[in-house]
């Protein structure tokens, strides 16, 4: 790690107004940040720590309607009763997130903004129709994600919280690299009375993407029964060391199956 | 105190500073005026240094030096040498080229190492190497040992013309082939042996320590052998002479091989302590130790085996290529070639065997042992060539073993090896017994209904442990002689003290060498202490590699045990005016046989020191000293099962069970050898589906550098495992031990590589099978 300048900020606005320093980063969790600080490949020259906002914490449910704070951690979305009685698929999502140790420092602000394409919350954002909320706006989490490690953030914005209406069935199943155990395809279905969504991540080139020939299959029929015989194409999904564009498009079908035998449990 | 003697499930003496924390290991290390050391490595696999310029570097904050390897041939280091002479059939010996500890002109692999940076924090020390200028001349890389064979390929040492190091082998090629020619059944394989990086939990580490006005060095460093160490720095590397050097292995995290060599790192420390006048030291990050730990097998090979008409082994013929990477490391020539051919007859009779090996120079990682080193290539091909042929001639995989297996002893194999006990047959029953192997066809269809693929598959590995005795290994080019020394030091109110050449790091010796002591003289096991890895306690070593350090070290105990005990059966019968003859040692006291005389333990060892009457002419004290050198190899053996369920979909392999049959001969902690066998297993699993060096074909670029990439086992990747031991004990060594650590390493990856292969119906498969290859094959099997 290079030398970098640590500071902890107190209020939205104060991290607003410290992060107009030199070359600096927001750290919220700091799962990916930091690593990648250890061996040189990120070099902030300062660190804004927003996991001691108060206004970023926490899970509200209320009727259907959800809002989770940005700087919630994993372990805190995994064991929230609240949420578990609406939308078990998010909590066993972040249940399912890296290790102890992950998801007891990484939350949920800190993994969309930065976006990783094997990243499991991304997916969840997109198939449960999410609005991120920032400090200066609101964005649909389809307009959120705009590629490898791309989000509609602006310079110094900053994710304060998602919300979303809970769906009324949604599962989600991710097969994990044999290595990383980051996603290597996860799949999040979500159905309500508009429709069917599924939201893809790990397997493709630009991130996390919806998938129109699942969500055609499962419309009429919510059932891991209607996928068979379905395919998904290969062309735009990632080939790597780990696994081949093909294979990743068997498992993303596979794990669509799994997702809705989940969502219909 | 029997409960702690041999056969005893004693608790591990050292795990209290182990849980604790309170182990101390090279980075504990601190001395005065210590610093920080970084080694600035080449970013490319294949390049000639055009200039280095350290100016800039120098002048960064806290820097003390920075050096570079045309002033550590100035100052006359010597270069690494492999210490395992092995000729060609041509009768040439190999080629070795030329490795620099800092290379000079050329670099050969990514990390290569080519400055050291010394400042007073490591972060320092990093700043600086990166601001290091190296002018580089890039050249085209070769990666595999294939490629690198074929004309026109980048060619990485003069000496070696085509990279080709020897082309050696053993064994008789016309009966050979005549037995293949007038074979009723071939069974031929090509069977690629993955390169697996070690991974010990603690990296490499290195302290360098020059005294000035001793004019004297210290090297604290992760070593299996730090007696081998000093011995190989001082004749080869020209560090210091042998008195002028002392080496320390304090607490080691791990080695399974990969700290058996001496390597660049622990020279330049010691170098460079004397050059810049502070204790420097280096600890390995997780990535450099990806790079430049000495990697293990990478093997490709052609095989054949024929059969009769009663399906009985005639012939075996196998020709491999073994990549050796980038520079020939300490040991590296033997491991292809007398721990890997000298097997190839298994536990079959075979009455005609002939190996060819080609070892070869890439741009890669050295390689060299790694647990089982040889072993584990020499099995893989053999077992996986039985159930290959088991599935070819339409019988089963367990009886065609049975019905080629060696059954009387000694036996003398086509290879050298002469296998002195052992019986195949109990393990492969047991095995089969506890894997209920007859009520598999069931559980095959149970899976079947639930949309599962079940397979089992199974290995019968033998391996030669020990690596001894001396004229053997000698007469096979061994640089060094293969024995143990000990030393037993009772003290003057009888606790003792062992001084063992063997190295602990990991095996639990603490604890194992103290049963063997407090059993034989019936003393609580806390009044020994078992002292090991400095050079100036322990004269001298060979180390612990290749399962020896039972076998060989507590051998070399037994036998300075052997001494003890004579001279004080002598006082004792002085003391008590009896017959030496009738002088027993029995629950902590010399008795004379028959009657209620003794003399308790701990005053004869007074007797001994007060000297005030010893029988006439003896000399006072009681200590003793032995160097064994055993009469054959050990024989370890054994049978291994695995069941899995493959998942169609994802093509994830479920491992159901894993048996493991051995017979290590004499045991003394069965604990500890249960450990023994699941930490190999579970690294044989590792290297059967997760593990896999791969480097970038063009660039030469380490892909897998992290744990990002390459797949270590986890604990949901393992079942628990069923494991039990059959003895027929080893009769070349007084205690009767095989040895046990390398077994579990090298008979489980063929194991599991028959049960998927058996699960998916498609041979067609190559380690590690991860779930797309699994897959990949699954689909290409069913297309067909």
């Amino acid at each position: 790690m290079y030398s970098v300048n640590y500071h902890r900020a107190s209020s939205l606005a104060d991290a607003a107004s410290l992060a107009k320093k030199g070359e600096a980063r927001y750290l919220s969790g700091g799962m990916t940040l930091i690593p990648a600080m250890k061996v040189r490949l990120a070099a902030p020259s300062d660190v804004i720590d927003l996991s001691h906002i108060a206004e970023l914490k926490g899970v509200s449910v209320s009727g259907n309607s959800v809002r989770i704070g940005a700087g919630t951690t994993h372990a805190e979305v995994a064991g929230n009763a609240a949420l578990k009685a609406i939308c078990p698929a998010i909590c066993s999502l972040a249940a399912h997130i890296g290790d102890p140790h992950v998801r007891h420092m990484g939350t949920l602000g800190g993994s969309i903004a930065n976006n990783d394409p094997a990243a499991d919350y991304p997916a969840a954002m997109l198939a449960l129709n999410a609005t991120i909320v920032t400090d200066r706006r609101e964005i649909p989490a389809e307009d959120f994600f705009t590629g490898l490690f791309e989000t509609a953030l602006d310079e110094g914005e900053i994710v304060t919280a998602v919300t979303f209406q809970a769906p009324s069935k949604s599962g989600y199943s991710k097969f994990p690299n044999p290595a990383s155990r980051y996603a290597m395809a996860g799949v999040f279905v979500a159905q309500d009375q508009d429709g069917v969504r599924v939201a893809v991540t790990g397997a493709g080139e630009n991130g996390v993407f919806r998938s129109p020939e699942i969500e055609a299959a499962l419309a009429s029929n919510f059932d891991a029964s209607a996928l068979q015989g379905v395919t998904v194409p290969s062309d735009g999904l990632m080939s790597d060391l780990h696994a081949s564009a093909a294979y990743r498009a068997n498992l993303v079908v596979v794990m669509a199956k799994r997702a809705v035998g989940a969502a219909n449990g | 105190m029997g409960v702690e003697g041999i056969g005893a499930r004693v608790a591990r003496k050292e795990d209290k500073r182990f849980i604790t924390g309170a182990g101390r290991y090279v980075e504990d290390m601190v001395l005065p005026g210590m610093r920080q050391a970084v080694f600035v490595r080449s970013p490319h696999a294949h390049a000639a240094i055009t200039s280095i310029d350290v100016s800039k570097a120098l002048e960064m904050p806290g820097v003390v030096g920075v050096l570079t390897g045309r002033e550590l041939k100035a100052d006359g280091i010597g270069n690494i040498i492999c210490g395992w002479m092995i000729h060609s059939k041509d009768g040439s010996p190999m080629k070795m080229g030329a490795w620099s500890p800092l290379a000079v002109d050329r670099v050969r692999y990514v990390g290569d190492a080519v400055a050291i940076v010394i400042a007073d924090t490591k972060g320092q020390a990093r700043d600086a190497a990166e601001a290091v200028e190296v002018s580089y001349d890039v050249r085209d890389a070769v990666t595999q040992a294939v490629d690198a064979l074929k004309p026109g390929a980048p060619q990485l040492h003069p000496e070696a013309e085509g990279n080709l190091i020897f082309d050696w082998e053993l064994g008789d090629a016309a009966p050979t082939d005549a037995a293949i020619a007038s074979a009723a059944h071939v069974t031929t394989m090509h069977i690629v042996n993955n390169r697996l990086v070690p991974n010990a939990m603690e990296p490499r580490a290195a302290l360098g320590y020059y005294d000035k006005a001793e004019d004297h060095y210290t090297c604290w460093t992760t070593s299996q052998n730090p007696h081998v160490a000093r011995l190989v720095m001082s004749a080869f590397y020209n560090v210091a002479p042998e008195n002028k050097l002392r080496v320390i292995a304090p607490d080691v995290g791990g080695g399974f091989g990969s700290k058996i060599f001496i390597y660049p790192e622990e020279i330049v420390c010691l170098w460079a302590s004397k050059k810049t006048g502070v204790p420097v030291k280096w600890v390995a990050d997780r990535t450099e130790s990806f790079m430049t730990d000495a990697h293990g097998r990478d093997h490709v090979t052609e095989v054949k085996m024929a059969f009769d008409a009663d399906n009985r082994i005639t012939g075996l013929k196998v020709d491999t290529i073994a990549n050796f990477g980038a520079y020939m490391s300490l040991f590296s020539s033997s491991v292809p070639t007398y721990l890997y051919a000298t097997l190839l007859s298994g536990q079959y009779n075979i009455p005609a065997i002939h190996a060819n090996v080609r070892a070869v120079y890439t741009n890669t990682s050295p390689v060299d042992a790694y647990r089982g080193a040889g072993r584990p290539e020499a099995t893989y091909l053999l077992e996986r060539t039985m159930e290959t042929a088991a599935r070819e001639l339409g019988v089963s995989p367990a009886e065609l073993r049975r019905q080629n297996f060696i059954t009387e002893f000694p036996h003398q194999t086509p290879v050298i090896m002469c296998y002195d006990a052992g019986d195949y047959a109990t393990s492969l029953d047991a095995a089969m017994q506890a894997a209920d192997y007859a009520g598999f066809p069931a559980r095959r269809d149970e899976a079947k209904q639930r949309g599962k693929l079940r397979g089992i598959g199974m290995s019968a590995y033998i391996e030669a442990c020990g690596i001894a005795p001396s004229a053997a290994v000698g007469s096979l080019g061994a640089g060094v002689g293969l024995w143990e020394s000990a030393e037993v030091r009772v003290n003057a109110v009888g606790t003792i003290e062992v001084l063992t050449g063997s190295h602990s790091h990991g095996q639990g010796h603490e604890t194992t060498f103290a049963q063997l002591v407090a059993g034989r003289l019936g003393i609580p096991i806390e009044q020994v202490s078992i002292v090991h890895g400095d050079t100036d306690k322990v004269q001298m070593g060979m180390g612990t590699y290749g399962s020896r350090s039972g076998a060989v070290g507590m051998s070399a105990v037994f036998k300075a045990l052997d001494k003890v005990e004579a001279k004080a059966k002598k006082i004792a019968a002085h003391l008590m005016e009896a017959d030496e003859g009738d002088i027993v040692i029995e629950n902590g006291a010399l008795k004379v046989a028959g009657t209620d005389k003794n003399v308790p333990w701990f005053q004869l060892a007074l007797a001994a020191y007060t000297a005030h009457n010893l029988p006439a002419g003896m000399e006072p004290g009681l200590k003793e000293t032995a160097f064994y050198d055993p009469s054959n190899f050990t024989f370890p053996a054994g049978c291994y099962i695995c069941e899995v369920e493959v998942d169609p979909d994802t093509g994830t392999t479920e491992i159901i069970q894993f048996v493991a049959a051995d017979d290590f001969g004499n045991i003394i902690n069965p604990m500890i050898v249960e450990g023994q066998v699941h930490g190999g297993v579970a690294q044989g699993i590792g290297q059967a589906m997760l593990e896999g060096a791969v480097y970038d074909r063009e660039s030469g670029q380490l892909v897998t550098a992290s744990y990002m990439d390459y797949t270590m086992p986890r604990a949901s990747d393992v079942p628990s495992f069923k494991v039990s031991t059959s003895n027929t004990p080893c009769p070349g060594n007084p205690l009767g031990i095989k040895g046990c650590g390398e077994a579990g390493a090298i008979g489980s990856p063929p194991a599991v590589m028959n049960a998927i292969t058996d699960a998916i119906g498609s041979n067609d498969l190559t380690m590690p099978a991860t779930p797309e290859k699994v897959w990949a094959a699954l689909h290409a099997a069913t297309k067909h």
